[in-house]
């Protein structure tokens, strides 16, 4: 049984990691794998529209948004040592009551981390494709508004931790799950 | 009883420290941050009942209802941001 999360300073390298989730898994006939990455520019600063569309994207600018983004020079990840794994745990613990899927493998990173970086990796296996593509969005829903962790940018204006976002909860809550964060 | 306290992010930052330990008799989370909240200083205004507060016991996201026992773990930060 491999380690399923790990919180970690340095980069990961996602071949590998699917690698050693589908290793000798004959049963495995699809792997769904999500990548987060840093942006060099942050979203208006306008936190919330109070917009509850079922589909997150939507609610990510309306009308292109009012306020100008600012350039992200970097940012940091801070997270609740313990609380952070043991709620991925649970996490995944969960998607594997709610789909048919074999193994599902996160790592997210902390730290300073610059643009372009990579900062979180969900990957998941099953049979077929449509249990781990919703496992691996259900992960990724559930981890954005319940693991612990704390985004700080850092542009030309100085420092700023980053608003969390109702549309996140907007998304999280199509699984029927309705803890708000934001 | 006595309880520990942890801190992160923004809160963290305005209370100036991490984690503490404090006796207290609050029989609740809820009653636990007015109790903090009620110390003035940077405490009123990090944890006001005005801001969003999320917290945790036993580093388990939990209500402000939940019952606080001899040697809990008590989390308090903002909203998360990872992913």
């Amino acid at each position: 049984m491999i380690e399923r999360v790990t919180i970690q300073t340095q980069d990961f390298d996602i071949s590998a990691e699917i690698a050693d989730l589908r290793r000798k898994d004959g049963r495995v006939g699809a792997v769904c794998s999500f990548v987060g990455t840093v942006r060099d520019r942050n979203q208006t600063s306008a936190p919330s529209t109070g917009v509850s569309s079922p589909h997150p994207v939507a609610a990510v600018s309306p009308g292109g948004g009012s306020t100008a983004k600012a350039a992200v020079l970097s940012m940091e990840l801070e997270h609740y040592p313990g609380m952070t794994e043991k709620s991925i745990e649970a996490m995944i613990d969960a998607a594997h009551q709610r789909f048919d899927i074999f193994g599902a493998r996160v790592i997210h990173r902390v730290g300073l981390l610059q643009p372009l970086d990579q900062i979180v990796m969900v990957a998941v296996t099953s049979a077929h494709r449509g249990e781990s593509f919703r496992a691996c969005e259900f992960l990724m829903d559930y981890l954005k508004t319940q693991a612990p962790f704390w985004k700080k940018e850092e542009t030309p204006e100085g420092a700023q931790w980053v608003d969390a976002r109702v549309s996140d909860d907007a998304a999280l809550a199509r699984w029927g799950i309705g803890a708000a964060n934001a | 009883m006595r309880v520990k306290l942890r801190y992160f992010a923004s809160i963290r930052e305005d209370l100036g420290q991490g984690s503490e330990t404090v006796d207290t008799n609050a029989p609740t989370l809820f009653a636990l941050r007015d109790e903090l909240v009620s110390r003035g200083a940077g405490y009123a205004e990090s944890l006001a009942r005005g801001r969003a507060v999320r917290v945790a016991l036993n580093q388990v996201m939990a209500d402000e209802s939940a019952v606080l026992t001899e040697g809990a773990e008590v989390g308090f930060f903002p909203p998360v941001t990872g992913g």
